[in-house]
């Protein structure tokens, strides 16, 4: 199966300070892609890294089979909208739709003109007099309207009404089922995600927690409670992700590939929520912690 | 691209080809006249004998355009700077508008190249039809003066201004580029541009042929001005001034063979009629001074080491040239600062 | 025509709820053999939902012999889950109502009712749940609550 992404060691400092590290990826074609994680985790450092907008410090990352904006045909299959979505306040819609055609040998006017229409948004008006949500559909379609293979989207949605939101992920899945494009889309809360995106990347710290098609992650992890115990006498096979106890229950998160037989344990599967706040907590955790090994 | 970058210069465009446009009317209804004066009293004066004496009244026509026009061409290439140079990059800089154009199926070699290319060949040509228009209606003026070689009216003739022009656009897309905001690059252009125009008219040019120098007698030149403070018993000379047709005077010193300059204390050595108090009468100072003249005149000579007026052009080009080269490196500069920080 | 909803802190994974919903729009009768499901394309877009997650409850709903897809036109019911009890349906639905009516007169609100009904349905379900175990099947995860 081809990637879409991939990325071996690959970080991005800034100075003294490590925005992204030890970034290993192999995202699969074909896939919705959320990429979650607080503010400040790196997402956008990722994010700008894989459409060529940031050279990496150490590592490497190819997208689509190639190093990231280093030929105009690898720019041509990726879209991207950045955050805030920004856009020429001076100039008006259906200027930007000639921009996007005289930049871009694989535009599709048509499909830019339909997706406007259907949105209702008046051509003449500047990018600047519009609303949030409609600037951020307008950003979606000059994205989307030079038919890329890759859509990367850097919290699209964030600063949109419940409407616009909905909106515009409708418009996102409409994209997705049309043309068959992959999509990488972050964001920093897990509700927005859970009902588009097949595929989980947790960043927290700079740093990726876990990554994998939601599925297989949401099969794989369990709510464990029973008497309390101590979180290492578990088979080696049962990864312990979080662990909570009171002077009588133990509470852990779990992850494996096998059935938990123990019958003394009460098992739940988790949401996706739970699921990333168990790595996120887990993150945190590992900082507070003194470090005892020693770097090389 | 092209259209693109176009589409996004519009405003400034129009408004520059506007005044250009505007300035070209003035320069139409007001440059013939000028001419017309001049040669009517060139041949007014001919006719009479006196053109080395009379004044040319073409010096009096239109005095507010005469002193505008230098002053224009003069900042024009700083205001291309910070107009055309400081906001090209840096405007998509400040508002994130460059994570839309460097995601577009440009590389980003070629988005530099375009916007620097189509945008700089704009400004050379905005400072070259400025300084083409100004040249041609000032032309009688440079024709009495004969003084367009001097620092003060260098800049505004030629082609030079067009490598001002140009470098200070690219400076200004420098300075964009390292500051990542508008109003802070503009500033730094400013500094920058006069900065550079400054450095190469007192340290470059001065030295971009080895000047020649004339020998002229004390007699023809008189000994310049003498300076003598009372209070504090001090001296100082001045030398005379020479007046060399078209050509660049750098400095005019009274040495004698083996280069000595002529100092305070050997002039009222040699001339004691000046150190006389109360000072003699005006006949017998007139007889002083002869005297005086003639004697220094034996062991001093006036040198006047200046640029001929033959070499203009030659020094038009080369520091069109200079400025030019400055701006190419400029660019490199830019294109590896881009692609350091943003891959 | 069925329309879907999503409820997202149901705690059951998107593609079930669709799958739930069509075999529920079975057993009522609202969807009849030879009705047509709405395509992928309508759901995505009106739910906002991922592709693959439509595409997994109606390749479930084939497996389950529910579908069948006619390619190039659209995915078709082909077999109704209503068949006897949908006769039963009307009586009890008046019971249903008269039961309601019953409790609304007692002084109960809206919520009491749903709690006392899911209450009791769980008690009984959970009751066939233990019968079931006691005959060897696997046991399921627990209930979310």
């Amino acid at each position: 199966m081809t990637a879409v992404l991939k990325a071996n060691g690959l970080g991005k400092r800034y100075g003294r300070k490590w925005a992204l590290s030890e970034c290993t990826l192999a995202i699969p074609a074909g896939k919705v892609v959320g990429l979650v994680g607080p503010n400040g985790a790196g997402k956008t450092t990722l994010l700008h890294l894989s459409v060529g907008l940031l050279p990496p410090s150490t590592g490497s990352i190819s997208v689509l089979g190639a190093r990231p904006g280093t030929t105009s045909r690898q720019l041509a299959r990726v879209g991207f909208v950045a955050q805030e979505t920004p856009t020429y306040a001076g100039m008006s819609i259906s200027d930007h739709l000639r921009l996007g055609s005289w930049m871009n040998p694989s535009w599709d006017a048509k499909l830019a003109e339909d997706r406007l229409a259907r949105l209702g948004l008046d051509s003449h008006q500047k990018a600047g007099e519009i609303s949030g949500g409609q600037r951020a559909q307008l950003a979606l379609t000059l994205a989307v309207a030079k038919r890329p293979e890759l859509l990367v989207l850097d919290e699209p949605i964030a600063s949109l009404d419940p409407l616009a939101r909905r909106e515009f992920l409708q418009g996102l899945m409409e994209v997705v089922v049309e043309h068959g494009a992959s999509v990488i889309l972050s964001s920093h809360l897990v509700a927005d995600l859970e009902r588009v995106c097949d595929y989980l990347v947790v960043l927290v710290d700079s740093r990726v927690q876990v990554a994998g098609s939601i599925e297989e992650l949401l099969a794989t992890h369990y709510r464990l409670t029973g008497p309390r115990r101590d979180a290492n006498a578990l088979p080696s096979d049962q990864q312990v992700i979080g662990e909570s106890h009171t002077d009588r229950l133990s509470t852990l998160v779990v992850r494996t590939d096998k059935p938990v037989l123990d019958p003394s344990w009460s098992v739940e599967q988790l949401d996706l929520e739970d699921l990333v706040l168990a790595y996120m907590s887990r993150a945190l955790e590992q900082d507070r912690r003194p470090k005892l090994e020693v770097r090389p | 691209m092209i259209r693109m970058t176009l589409r996004q210069f519009r405003t400034e465009g129009v408004i520059s080809f506007g005044l250009l446009a505007v300035l070209a009317v003035v320069f139409v209804v007001t440059g013939p006249h000028l001419a017309h004066v001049n040669d009517a009293f060139q041949s007014a004066c001919k006719a009479a004998g006196d053109c080395a004496t009379a004044s040319n009244p073409v010096l009096e026509v239109d005095p507010l355009l005469q002193s505008a026009l230098p002053f224009i061409v003069t900042v024009a290439p700083a205001l291309i700077g910070l107009f055309f140079g400081a906001p090209l990059i840096a405007r998509e800089l400040e508002t994130g508008t460059f994570r839309l154009a460097w995601t577009q199926s440009i590389t980003r070699r070629r988005w530099l190249a375009m916007k620097l290319g189509l945008v700089g060949l704009a400004a050379m040509a905005v400072g070259g039809l400025l300084t083409w228009m100004v040249d041609w209606w000032a032309s009688p003026l440079d024709a009495v003066n004969k003084n367009r070689f001097d620092p003060s009216n260098f800049g505004f003739h030629g082609v030079a201004p067009i490598g001002y022009a140009g470098f200070a656009f690219v400076l200004g897309a420098t300075a964009g580029v390292l500051l990542r905001r508008t109003i802070p690059a503009m500033g730094a252009t400013l500094v920058g541009f006069v900065a550079a125009r400054l450095a190469v008219e007192y340290w470059v040019r001065p030295h971009l042929a080895p000047p020649l120098h004339e020998s002229l007698s004390l007699l023809s030149t008189g000994f310049g001005i003498v300076g003598l403070s009372a209070s504090t018993s001090t001296s100082s000379l001045y030398p005379p001034s020479v007046i060399i047709p078209n050509a660049w005077e750098l400095s005019t010193a009274v040495v004698d063979k083996s280069g000595h300059a002529l100092t305070g204390q050997y002039f009222f050595h040699a001339c004691s009629a000046y150190r006389q108090f109360p000072p003699p009468s005006p006949a017998a100072m007139q007889a002083a001074h002869a005297a005086c003249i003639t004697k220094l005149a034996g062991v001093f000579r006036t040198v006047a080491t200046y640029q001929p007026g033959s070499r203009f052009w030659p020094f038009q080009w080369a520091e069109m040239g200079i400025f030019l080269a400055v701006a190419m490196a400029l660019c490199g500069l830019t294109y590896w600062w881009l692609r350091r920080q943003y891959g | 025509m069925i329309e879907f909803h999503l409820d997202a802190r149901s705690g059951v994974a998107p593609y079930q709820q669709v799958v739930q919903q069509v075999r529920h729009a079975l057993r009522l009768g609202l969807l009849e053999v030879g009705d047509q499901l709405p395509t992928v394309k309508e759901v995505v877009t009106s739910l906002a939902i991922n592709p693959n997650t439509v595409l997994k409850a109606y390749k479930e709903l084939e497996h389950l012999g529910l579908v069948a897809a006619r390619p190039g036109i659209g995915i078709f019911v082909t077999k109704t889950l209503s068949d006897d009890s949908l006769a039963a349906h009307g009586p009890l639905r008046q019971s249903l109502q008269r039961w309601l009516s019953q409790a609304r007169r007692a002084g109960l609100d809206e919520e009491s009712i749903e709690a006392l009904f899911r209450d009791v349905i769980r008690s009984s379900f959970s009751e066939g749940e233990r019968d079931r175990r006691l005959e060897g099947e696997r046991p399921r995860q627990a209930l979310r609550t």
